[in-house]
């Protein structure tokens, strides 16, 4: 388990002052990488810092450089540790200590009984991972608890899950066991959602469906937009220089460097309408932007760097 | 050619990958190269973004219905492309009207309480959907090629479990329990402690909503399980090739190796990886902009940032030419071109799939070929 106290270092629009973070966003954002580098992030301020991977699909492993992830967390760097949610072992984990039931072995055929209860039941599956969560954050060994969440749609029944719960299972030990989760989950100074986008359309589309289902569905707040791998902007006088150059004395390398220009002009005007479109859905919520050039070391772990140092310097300067 | 040598053989090909791989313009991009080769072909897409789906002629009101698509190219060569998109309640109502004995049976299920919660929230329900259309179309003579865009989910290999996990649904003991009379599934109760506890877990009222459904389902199950053992073993038919889409970023490429390596765990026939919006290197000499004032200083700026992300592609590319599977190479397209470039990329994707070099000689090389900004 990591030790330390929280510290008050560089801070990203309040996100590390939260004690939970669900970062999702369209599949193919960079959503995972950008979720490991706000835990890497906060973990560099001195925050004890648990980061979940709900899909199960290890690529968290590679990103942080460890070799396997698994239900129990496992310390990756100082700071930091990993878990990856496994809702059988989380049911388990929770007839354990809600209902005292013990581990028993007649239990083996848990699995075959769970994925009808997974596919059936509705907001049981979810239930399970985002009870897990909001137990760590209850539990408060942690500073900070980040998320790797399921893509877009999906968080929002993952998040609405205990008010769902509640609805169809009146009455029953789980219904009753909703109303801690939802206090945590609903309390803006402790809970929010990370929506990671691109300037793609899909992506700036799917992300202002989300946020207005988190806004309708759930009551969980937004807590910040990451416009992920962003054009840089183009200095408009440079802009305007480029338009007026004479392409007839140059030479083959300098045609070369103005059609990459004008296309990155291009392309930093597309993105300046999207980047304008996610500000107006992001509110009163926090834009962080993270420019597409920060590596071109082709290694999952260097890219969740370049994004960590983004969000927080090791220097400790002004973060954004 | 690649398309002759992908699809010459193919009636069905499975368009993989994550989300946000440009999946579905690869997909469409394929449908249009097979069809100016003179196939008679079907693509069946998900939720194409308003620009593609205008690049391929279609409004925004297409549903369910197949779209013809009027292409010169397609039309010269005696091809046809239909395209139509996938609604998952649609498809679902649709299923349970086809399989229910009768009409009073599927009305039932129709107005069941659970039934739209747990058809919308079924994980995997798109992927039933998917299934199903691609059951019917393989009897469907007026394609000879059928395109298919997977559903995002979250695990782009839960289509290809979809049927498996749908069979053994049916024919579960779960599914027998739950539908059994409620005294008897009382006794059952008594003597299954893990049943015991879905029961404390979730609430008889809730359990016994859900049997109900389950058992007007129940009804449906000899079709359905025929169904998706029938679409099961097409999967692995040697005409069935799937193209394993990526992004040229590192985390994309690992999700695309671990694609390649369960089609080949799932006896299924990887054709092809495609590796769309690639960065090109520019086409300027290394310090060839050096020491040249105004503007051109803050040009090599933008020149060098272009460099590193393409010089990451690059590396991400020649990662992915070292798998068993041949790979194409899309370039990205210009930005601000016309309709934005959706039209673009789906030619890109046409021309990177019938370009004439082989496609087995590939790899980071080909990359530094690519015309910058066309």
């Amino acid at each position: 388990m990591p030790t330390g106290a929280s510290a008050s270092a560089a801070d990203t629009g309040g996100l590390f002052g939260r004690r939970l973070l669900f970062v999702t966003g369209k599949g193919g954002t960079g959503k995972t990488s950008v979720a490991a580098a706000i835990a890497l992030a906060a973990s560099r301020t001195g925050r004890r810092v648990l980061l979940v991977e709900m899909d199960a699909k290890g690529s968290l492993a590679a990103m942080l450089g460890t070799a396997h992830t698994g239900y129990d967390p496992v310390v990756v760097a100082p700071n930091l540790s990993v878990m990856s949610m496994d809702t059988e072992s989380s049911l388990r984990e929770y007839l354990r200590i809600h209902l005292r039931i013990p581990f028993m072995a007649r239990l083996a055929p848990l699995a075959g009984v769970f994925d009808f209860v997974a596919d059936a039941a509705p907001g049981v599956k979810e239930i399970l991972g985002v009870g897990k969560v909001a137990w760590e954050v209850r539990e408060q060994a942690w500073d900070l608890v980040v998320v790797d969440s399921e893509a877009s749609g999906h968080v929002v029944s993952q998040i609405a899950s205990p008010r769902v719960i509640n609805r169809l299972v009146a009455g029953g030990p789980l219904a009753s066991q909703t109303k801690w989760m939802l206090d945590i989950l609903e309390d803006p100074a402790r809970t929010g959602v990370v929506v990671v986008s691109t300037t793609e359309e899909l992506a700036v589309t799917e992300t202002v469906s989300l946020v207005d289902r988190l806004r309708s569905e759930t009551g969980t707040g937004l807590a910040a937009v990451v416009v992920n791998r962003a054009d840089t902007p183009i200095d408009p006088e440079i802009t305007g220089l480029v338009a007026t150059l004479d392409e007839g004395g140059l030479d083959a390398d300098h045609r070369g460097a103005l059609v990459v220009v004008r296309e990155a002009i291009a392309r930093a005007e597309e993105a300046r309408g999207a980047l304008a479109d996610l500000t107006v859905v992001a509110g009163s919520a926090s834009v962080i932007v993270i420019p597409d050039l920060a590596t071109s070391d082709p290694d999952e772990a260097s890219v969740v760097r370049s994004i960590a140092d983004v969000l927080a310097p090791s220097s400790d300067t002004e973060p954004m | 050619m690649i398309p002759r040598a992908v699809f010459d053989e193919a009636r069905l090909v499975l368009v993989c990958g994550s989300g946000g791989t440009g999946k579905t313009t690869t997909a469409a991009g394929a449908g249009l190269a097979a069809a100016r080769e003179g196939r008679r072909v079907l693509v069946i897409t998900v939720d194409p973004a308003r620009r593609l789906a205008q690049a391929l002629g279609l409004g925004d009101s297409v549903r369910n219905d197949e779209h013809d698509v009027d292409d010169q190219a397609v039309r010269a060569s005696g091809g046809c492309l239909t395209v139509t998109m996938l609604d998952t309640k649609a498809g679902w109502d649709d299923l349970v009207r086809r399989h229910a004995p009768d009409a009073a049976s599927a009305e039932r299920v129709l107005s069941n309480g659970l039934y739209a919660n747990i058809t919308s929230r079924f994980v995997n329900s798109h992927d039933y959907i998917a299934m199903e259309r691609l059951h019917d179309l393989g009897r469907d003579d007026r394609f000879d090629l059928v395109v298919v865009d997977t559903p995002p989910s979250r695990n782009a290999l839960d289509l290809l479990d979809a049927p498996r996990r749908m069979r053994e649904f049916f024919s579960g003991r779960l599914l027998r329990w739950l539908t059994l009379p409620y005294r008897s599934r009382a006794l059952t109760l008594a003597s299954k402690p893990f049943l015991q506890i879905a029961d404390r877990l979730l609430g008889a009222r809730f359990l016994s909503q859900v049997a109900e459904f389950f058992s007007l389902l129940h009804a449906m199950e000899p079709g359905f399980v025929r169904r998706a053992a029938d679409v099961e073993a097409t999967l692995t038919k040697p005409a069935t090739r799937c193209i394993v889409v990526t992004a040229p970023e590192p985390a994309s490429a690992t999700e695309a190796e671990f694609l390649v390596a369960e089609l080949a765990r799932r006896d299924m026939h990887a054709a092809l990886v495609v590796a769309n919006k690639v960065v090109p290197a520019p086409r300027v000499a290394h310090g060839a902009l050096a020491a040249g004032g105004s503007p051109w200083d803050a040009i090599a700026t933008i020149v060098e940032s272009q460099q590193q992300i393409a010089s990451r592609h690059a590396a991400t590319i020649a990662r992915l030419a070292t798998m068993p599977v041949p790979l194409v190479v899309v370039p990205r397209v210009s930005a601000g071109v016309g309709d934005g470039g959706a039209a673009s990329g789906l030619e890109a994707v046409v021309a990177a799939l019938t370009a004439s070099d082989s496609p087995d000689t590939n790899g980071a090389g080909s990359v530094s070929g690519f015309d910058p900004g066309d």
